[in-house]
């Protein structure tokens, strides 16, 4: 592929409108799928069936699969994520309540998570084949596999029942200050921190093993320069650019956590809100939770592959970024 | 291949090539994994016919017990057994995730020797695919699957083995490229050996160790799904002893104390996920070397 950063970013971002569709797709038709009809769903089992066929026909949700489709994405695009079963209301502003506070508690995790493993990984670089490295990667392989409830059962267990050092619950009561709230939120991001840690840590170690292995970084040690100016100008920063994809790539294993973590802490985020619809069958807003995360992580996975075509000066990597 | 390898932390070995299986039964990660996971799986199978206690008797009197000599793991909420509880919990969990990663595996390497011989038609699809799929967590499209198909082991085992295919495919494509070149391929078309012959017979037996690392792989992220699942509800209902929905149902009781009543459960489901995963480890290393 012989195009230049423009046209290479023009693709990437078509690729990612083209993903977003077919995201919308499956989506619409997981709705479709679902058994009795929309009519039914909302009047209940006992309602005269010319009833529950006048509000299908109100809806809309007799005519064609694809003229409902359509409707919907142009509801969309409209701001319109469409009306909630359970609540008789809009979800638009139920899904950007929840997307705000599930933002928060993973900024959270990634405030603690990004220095722990990057840090980690290039400790173990640095130490390469001493016991430090063998733990760190280790414990990486192992915490990462481990399931978030499974985590989240032993620090509450460890840092709520037994220490009662930090509550056990992420809702705080009204008007708790910033630092208040961070308390209530900091429990809930351990588990998000382990599961992310390992493959960060992971990828970091091999960055940084490489860049140590390069010639440049032979050129500037022979060059004269010390030790800790090599790893800084040399090592690091040639090291740490993949992360940010790496890190990028890990926004939906973050969000499935969420799904777990927010249920367990019953934190009002975005997770606890699709698996809350899920168990109600509450069809339009689970759609619109999983089109929203899945918009989300597109687009935060286009950011991160601009980002780094970006920062590298080489000639940008064709395909797969 | 070096960079893998030096990224899963293992110093190569010095050793003048041992066999592969010998290489992997040396390494400790296999060893442990290998015996974890053959711990849970006889305890799948046999668990149920040895425990102590009846996995669903009821004792109210002795509800909420702790740990003894009568009752190693102590008792639940309604006075069950934890212990056999845990050992015959592993049934559930243990037979939906190998099936699904099953599926996955065999829909998965057949489309990815498909595409081996389909150009860049299959590559951009198979792309697309992959790119929706990994764009939403596991748990999040099993959500939507099960309420719009009705949750049950089968629709569960059915969507991950969907979701699975196109990225062992992708694996299994890779595997098939680095071997369609070489000359024994060349040679069972010289013998007008039709390309399924070619795929099935010739390449297939090739490309297996890659497509074993995949499926083990594989493995551990639908231990890991399936158990994220039966603790979210979407799982086997009560009385199951299924470790996820085990730890759902107690974990409201232990701000009071009652640690033993999820922390079994919850060893149990890290021990077994972790087991899976140092297995797929140790194959991982043991092909790279």
């Amino acid at each position: 592929m012989q195009d230049g950063p423009a046209a290479w970013l023009a693709r990437r971002i078509s690729f990612g409108l083209l993903t977003l569709f077919l995201l919308s797709v499956v989506v619409f038709a997981g709705g479709q799928l679902l058994p009795g009809d929309v009519g039914r769903a909302i009047l209940g089992p006992l309602a005269d069936p010319r009833a529950v066929a006048a509000l299908d026909r109100q809806l809309g949700a007799d005519r064609p699969a694809v003229m409902q489709y359509l409707d919907w994405v142009l509801g969309i695009l409209h701001g319109n994520l469409g009306q909630s079963l359970e609540f008789r209301a809009p979800v638009s502003p139920f899904i950007l309540g929840a997307l705000a506070h599930s933002l928060r508690l993973a900024a959270v995790a990634l405030v603690m998570v990004v220095p722990l493993s990057i840090g980690a990984g290039v400790l173990a670089a640095l130490r390469r084949g001493t016991l430090i490295d063998r733990v760190i990667s280790l414990a990486g392989l192992s915490l990462t596999v481990i399931p978030e409830f499974v985590t989240s059962i032993l620090v509450i267990l460890l840092f709520g029942v037994w220490l009662r050092w930090l509550p056990i619950s992420a809702t705080w009561r009204a008007g708790t200050g910033l630092l208040g709230q961070l308390d209530h939120l900091i429990l809930p991001a351990i588990p998000l921190v382990v599961v992310l840690f390992g493959y960060i840590a992971r990828m970091a170690r091999a960055g940084t093993v490489e860049a140590l292995e390069a010639d440049y970084t032979r050129t500037a040690i022979l060059k004269g320069l010390s030790g800790a100016v090599v790893i800084r100008r040399h090592v690091l920063r040639n090291a740490l650019l993949p992360t940010i994809t790496v890190i990028a790539a890990q926004t939906s294993y973050l969000v499935g956590g969420l799904v777990v973590v927010e249920s367990l802490f019953r934190y009002q985020g975005i997770g606890s809100l699709i698996l809350a619809a899920a168990h109600a069958r509450d069809f339009p807003m689970l759609e619109a939770g999983v089109l929203s995360v899945g918009a989300m992580t597109i687009a935060v996975t286009l950011l991160a592959d601009a980002l780094t075509a970006f920062l590298t000066p080489a000639p940008v990597p064709g395909e797969g970024g | 291949m070096s960079r893998e390898v030096i990224a899963a932390g293992v110093v190569p070995e010095e050793a003048p090539q041992p066999s592969r299986w010998r290489l992997l039964r040396r390494s400790g990660g296999f060893r442990a994994g290998a015996a974890i996971v053959g711990f849970w799986a006889l305890a799948a199978l046999f668990g149920p016919m040895l425990v102590p206690w009846n996995p669903f008797a009821t004792d109210p009197l002795h509800a909420l017990a702790p740990p003894s000599a009568a009752h190693w793991f102590g008792t639940d909420q309604l006075g069950r057994d934890i212990f056999s509880r845990v050992i015959a919990g592993s049934r559930d969990i243990l037979t939906i995730a190998p099936l699904a990663t099953l599926l996955g595996t065999i829909v998965g390497s057949a489309l990815g020797l498909a595409g081996g011989t389909l150009g860049g038609a299959f590559d951009f699809v198979l792309g697309r695919i992959i790119e929706v799929l990994v764009s939403l967590p596991l748990i999040v499209v099993a959500l939507l699957a099960l309420v719009a198909f009705g949750a049950s082991p089968a629709t569960t085992i059915v969507l991950i083995g969907l979701v699975f295919a196109p990225l062992v495919a992708r694996t299994v494509r890779a595997a098939v490229l680095g071997e369609i070149a070489l000359d024994y391929v060349a040679a069972a078309e010289l013998c007008g050996e039709s390309r399924l012959a070619i795929m099935f017979v010739e390449i297939l037996p090739n490309v297996l160790g890659p497509v074993l690392v995949e499926a083990t792989v594989r493995l551990g992220y639908a231990v890991f799904a399936v158990a994220s699942l039966s603790f979210l509800g979407f799982g086997p209902g009560p009385p199951s002893p299924d470790w996820g929905l085990a730890i759902a149902e107690n974990y409201g009781v232990i701000a009071g104390g009652y640690w033993w009543t999820v922390s079994f459960d919850a060893a149990a489901t890290a021990s077994l996920v972790v087991g899976v995963n140092l297995l797929a480890e140790a194959l991982h290393q043991a092909l790279a070397s």
